[in-house]
């Protein structure tokens, strides 16, 4: 049964498009991630302009980490201030990044950057994951003495403007978590994600936040920015598909449970390796796509009507 | 734009009128339809034109849909990758093209004749927005009908015009599911001996109707509304999705 985007302007078969929402959904249900990341580019393969993609991808990840984020707001895992401070940083960063989009969009670059952006994140975090996850499967074979880590000093605690995040027991300088929401919004504009995949191990390793609270501050404020986002999508490049967002979330919300079911029966370090392969084959198939030779080397810029 | 177009419209339509009259009804044709409805479950459509001649001849039915402008980019090998590099803009490009002849065009008249009418994917022309060498504008050309042929919006069907008696004609006109949205004309050549006899233009709307239409007006109309209401309607579903799913 074919159904017609009204945004995007073409037909796509429903059930595709509900059976795609599941999918991603239950992955991301399972290895407890946002999605986007795996959803735009499908989107993209599936013939949805990239920036309908974008657009619309931001707003499903508004419900989708509603949900997660009442979950965790009802535990107390939410640093409020953290997250304030973060969220700051993350609507100058994606205000910053749909104003790029655009100009990007109009100097047909916008699809190189998008693929760029995600081939190297998404190489990155996918290797870095995948060695972190076997390192940590051969430790659990053959445990070793505890390393105990302790607080490390550096350049970074040296900054000014000092602030104290009680939840995450930190006093830290509050430029860095406004750096740290800055740049993940503008990625977040740009790549139509939420950015999870880049904030959570920006609060572990360079915050130094404790992991409890990392995942509820990070989606409570993946929630404005990309709020933020569809809302200047929608405003300025009318890129913002409700029929495809309304469609993809409901797939997404009844998969993400039976994910999150399914998870419960892996471990951690074997759900955090799949999901580290799962990253590197679309981070492949993207590198792939763009050092190939197209089938054709003219493409067509966007219509105008006269 | 609109205007010199409508008023085009308007001539080519007297034109064919007079030409109707004074040659006595030498070619007569219509469409099954003249407004195409866009809906939500619109998955494209076939048109049926039919007609009669009033002798020996080939039929020639070409469809225009309303002008745009584009640009054409051309990809280029930079350290490794493809990019965009070149890129060359058209205008009054028509956003549908097709074309239906009961033989091969090359059969039915020469060159000079079928590019003055734009008959024939080869001959179409659009307007060159910057000044290029010929070769250059030539290649982004084709590579422009080239892009519109892989999305389904210019074909030829050259052939597809059958005659069902000696002088009654039909064909189907073909309306894939990303079909532009607007005023199309719908020409219908008689051609003989190698010279137009007698054509004929048609209107044809194509619009989009129902929820669909009405989210896109919006969308375009209020699009500040629009965000926010996309924004209400995405944290409704996450709060709903929490509610109905909340571990007991």
């Amino acid at each position: 049964m074919q159904i017609y985007l009204p945004i995007a302007e073409l037909s796509l078969n429903i059930f595709l498009l509900l059976g795609l929402g599941g999918a991603v959904g239950f992955l991301s249900g399972l290895f407890g991630v946002g999605g986007g990341f795996l959803m735009t580019p499908l989107l993209i393969f599936i013939g949805v302009p990239p920036a309908v993609a974008v657009a619309t991808e931001a707003n499903q990840i508004v419900a989708s980490s509603v949900s997660g984020a009442l979950a965790h707001w009802r535990r107390g895992n939410v640093d409020i201030k953290m997250g304030l401070v973060l969220l700051a940083g993350g609507i100058i960063g994606s205000s910053l990044g749909v104003w790029l989009f655009r100009i990007l969009r109009g100097a047909g670059q916008i699809d190189l950057v998008i693929s760029l952006s995600y081939v190297v994140f998404l190489g990155i975090i996918g290797i870095l994951m995948l060695f972190e996850s076997l390192r940590a499967m051969q430790r659990r074979r053959k445990p070793t003495g505890r390393r105990v880590k302790l607080h490390q000093h550096n350049w970074l605690h040296g900054l000014p403007f000092k602030m104290r995040f009680r939840k995450s027991k930190l006093y830290i300088s509050a430029l860095l978590p406004l750096a740290v929401g800055i740049f993940v919004g503008v990625l977040a504009a740009i790549m139509g994600v939420g950015g999870g995949f880049i904030m959570v191990p920006a609060m572990i390793y360079l915050l130094g936040m404790p992991t409890s609270v990392v995942v509820g501050t990070s989606l409570f404020q993946i929630i404005f920015v990309t709020a933020n986002v569809t809302f200047l999508q929608a405003w300025q490049n009318q890129t913002v598909d409700v029929v495809l967002a309304l469609l993809l979330l409901t797939g997404g919300v009844i998969g993400a449970q039976f994910g999150s079911r399914a998870g419960a029966r892996l471990h951690g370090e074997q759900l955090r390796s799949l999901l580290a392969l799962l990253v590197l084959a679309v981070c492949g198939k993207l590198a792939y796509d763009l050092v190939a030779t197209p089938a054709d080397i003219y493409s067509l810029g966007y219509l105008v009507s006269e | 734009m609109i205007g010199r177009a409508g008023m085009f419209l308007g001539i080519v339509c007297c034109l064919g009128q007079l030409a109707g009259e004074v040659r006595a009804q030498a070619l007569v044709a219509d469409l099954s339809k003249h407004l195409v409805a866009v809906t939500t479950g619109f998955v494209g459509t076939d048109l049926l034109l039919f007609g009669a001649t009033n002798g020996e001849g080939d039929v020639v039915v070409v469809v225009r849909g309303p002008e745009q402008r584009d640009i054409v980019r051309r990809k280029e090998r930079v350290a490794g990758i493809w990019v965009n590099r070149q890129q060359f803009p058209f205008t009054e490009i028509p956003a549908f093209y097709s074309v239906a002849s009961s033989r091969p065009l090359q059969e039915i008249a020469d060159s000079p004749l079928l590019a003055r009418h734009q008959i024939g994917l080869e001959y179409l022309q659009f307007n060159p927005g910057e000044v290029a060498p010929e070769a250059v504008t030539t290649a982004f050309r084709d590579a422009l009908i080239r892009n519109k042929q892989r999305l389904g919006v210019f074909h030829d069907r050259l052939g597809k015009v059958r005659f069902v008696a000696p002088r009654l004609f039909r064909t189907d006109v073909h309306l894939p599911s990303n079909v532009p949205t607007g005023t199309y004309t719908v020409t219908v050549y008689l051609i003989r001996d190698g010279e137009v006899r007698s054509a004929q233009t048609t209107p044809l709307v194509v619009s989009k109707i129902g929820i669909g239409a009405r989210v896109f007006e919006f969308a375009h109309q209020h699009a500040a509304i629009y965000g926010v209401l996309a924004i209400l309607m995405a944290l409704f579903a996450g709060w709903l999705a929490g509610v109905i799913f909340r571990k007991p």
